[in-house]
């Protein structure tokens, strides 16, 4: 599976990816390779990371067409959603990427991570909402592994802040494949109409 | 002699080449590393920076390449094993440096994490064009050992194998990296201190009043061609001069001296080179092409070959493991056999040119040229090894 995660320097896409990777390649024993790209600004310039996961070796290190593109800006989303290929899936930060037209055939996926960390507490476990989110929808790995791997990055105090916004994101994912109307917009154009219902971590 | 178990740390990992070379560095001894970082090899050092302390060693920031490639070798007559790491324009600084180590036979290592060049070029960005200048690059003649690494999990082993090389050899030895091999993470797995195997030092038993430091068993059959070392500062006085020096380390310009000296340094790497050659082979014996490459590129090579197995090309792999000395006698044999050979590299053709020289036209060789910047597509890799199998044998390059 090729998994692409972009966004802006700041918004923890690197860690995001990384967490990916060794929940991947350490706990549940997969092949996992991650390669990253970033701007030379320490925060705000545009970051991308790629992660393949496969049973076997992984080979070519870089994504060829994207299984799933994780999207946490504007300029991730019109830059990267292209290499989604047909039956893959789009997963964007619904308040700050605005889409014209998804791509074909690809099934888009929308949550308000940031305002969702926010409500946790902290704006920066956003990454980690968004990581829950989107392993619920792709099954990449397992949940157990996603959790082990994010206890193991994050400091010991940050713990259960950092469990609490996987377990939210985790339960958004959960609720859109449940439900796919609160937040799963398949080929039409997500985020714009107001009110389109995403999935709301537990109060 | 088994690794310091305070240094290695023995787990399951998930890291990118450059910590895992740090990790490989520890672990093999090194207690010493001075650098002026530079990306893509910034990370290497930056975690030495922080773990060293823990093992007790010292890292230096130096002032600049220059600085960081002397720093070292002062370091390793003093005692300590070392490194120092950078990307291309640093090692162009280094290059004097490299020359001294070679000609004073001090035990050190340097590793490059290549970038696209020339100049500042690419420096975040991969390439494998500094690969004749790890062979060439100083002036002289001196032989040279470099090791190539496709994976995390292999900077941790090979750097070990490169602090090894050094010790066993008192020569720079180069683990030529590359950016997607630096930057990129994977699982990486570190062994228990004592099952990692680390050369000691070649320290002298002699007295002081009898050390000359560079006596060598060049008489003896089966004699060590590589001199003994002693500590600075415990009693033993020596010289140590880049000028042609005899046994005593005392410069001795004449012919003569020069002749033994310079033929010794090649004859230590040659006569053993059976051993520092490692190489990595797939379905050679049954190919019509063989793909022969090195680092990051034979990963992508590899996705190729595969292709081509499905299309009926009986496609074999090469791997330099080891790139310098070239596996010569290998390639020699294959060529032989093989209908052509196909030499995708990251540079416009560097180590492509002595696989050349050696199949001495024989066989076919077709270069995979890449100016850097990203890897190879696997299907111009594929393409080339499509028009080796066409290839009329017989009808040569």
């Amino acid at each position: 599976m090729e998994i692409r995660i972009a966004g802006f320097g700041g918004q923890g896409v690197i860690l995001a990816t990384q967490i990916l990777g060794r929940a991947a390649a350490i706990h549940d024993g997969l092949h996992a390779t991650m390669t990253q790209s970033f701007g030379p600004e320490a925060r705000g310039g545009a970051c991308s990371a790629q992660l393949i996961v496969s049973d076997e070796p992984v080979l070519y290190p870089y994504v060829t067409r994207a299984d799933v593109l994780v999207a946490m800006s504007q300029e991730a989303c019109t830059k990267f959603s292209p290499e989604v290929k047909p039956g893959g899936i789009l997963i964007v930060e619904q308040d700050l990427v605005r889409m014209q037209q998804p791509p074909d055939g690809v099934s888009v996926f929308c949550l308000p991570a940031t305002r969702m960390a926010e409500e946790l507490g902290k704006r920066v476990v956003q990454n980690i909402v968004m990581l829950g989110f989107a392993t619920a929808i792709t099954g990449v790995v397992g949940e157990e592994a996603l959790e082990n791997a994010v206890l193991s990055a994050v400091p010991g105090h940050l713990a259960d802040l950092n469990r609490k916004a996987l377990a939210a994101g985790l339960e958004a994912g959960r609720t859109c494949l449940r439900n796919p109307s609160s937040g799963m917009e398949t080929g039409a154009i997500p985020g714009l109409a107001a009110g389109v219902a995403s999935a709301r971590a537990p109060a | 002699m088994q690794a310091d178990p305070r240094a290695v740390l023995t787990g399951v990992h998930f890291l990118n080449g450059d910590q895992a070379c740090c990790e490989g560095a520890l672990a093999a001894g090194a207690r010493f590393a001075a650098g002026y970082p530079i990306t893509p090899s910034t990370e290497i050092v930056e975690r030495f920076s922080k773990r060293i302390p823990l093992v007790g060693g010292v890292f230096i920031q130096m002032e600049d390449e220059l600085a960081a490639s002397i720093a070292i070798q002062g370091a390793a007559w003093a005692g300590k094993k070392v490194f120092t790491v950078t990307s291309g324009p640093g090692f162009s600084l280094m290059m004097e440096h490299i020359g001294f180590a070679a000609m004073t036979e001090t035990p050190c290592v340097f590793v490059n994490v290549q970038r696209g060049g020339p100049s500042t070029g690419l420096p975040t960005l991969p390439a494998q064009g500094d690969m004749m200048q790890a062979r060439f690059g100083s002036h002289g003649d001196y032989p040279c050992i470099a090791l190539s690494p496709d994976s995390p999990q292999e900077c941790f082993r090979l750097m070990i194998r490169a602090m090894n090389l050094a010790e066993e050899f008192r020569t720079p030895v180069f683990l030529m990296m590359d950016e997607v091999v630096g930057h990129m993470t994977e699982r990486v797995e570190i062994p228990a201190a004592e099952s990692i195997e680390v050369t000691p030092r070649r320290l002298t038993e002699k007295a002081p009043e009898d050390y000359l430091p560079y006596e060598t068993e060049t008489s003896k059959i089966g004699g060590s061609l590589t001199p003994e070392m002693a500590i600075a500062g415990e009693g033993y006085k020596f010289h140590v001069t880049g000028l042609t020096h005899d046994e005593r380390g005392y410069p001795s310009m004449t012919p003569e001296t020069q002749h033994k000296l310079i033929h010794r340094l090649f004859a230590k790497i040659d006569t053993a080179k059976d051993r520092i050659i490692e190489l990595e082979e797939d379905h050679t014996e049954e190919a019509e092409v063989v793909v022969i490459s090195y680092g990051i590129t034979m990963r992508v090579a590899e996705r190729a070959i595969q292709m081509a197995r499905t299309e009926g090309i009986a496609t074999g792999k090469l791997r330099l493991i080891t790139v310098w000395p070239l596996a010569e006698e290998r390639i020699r044999e294959l060529a032989g056999r093989v209908k052509a050979f196909v030499v995708p590299e990251l540079n416009m053709g560097q180590v492509v040119l002595e696989v050349e020289r050696v199949t001495g036209g024989r066989t076919r060789v077709i270069r995979v040229p890449h100016a850097g910047g990203t890897v190879h597509k696997p299907e111009q890799i594929l393409e080339a090894i499509r028009r080796g199998a066409m290839t009329v044998q017989g009808a040569g390059a």
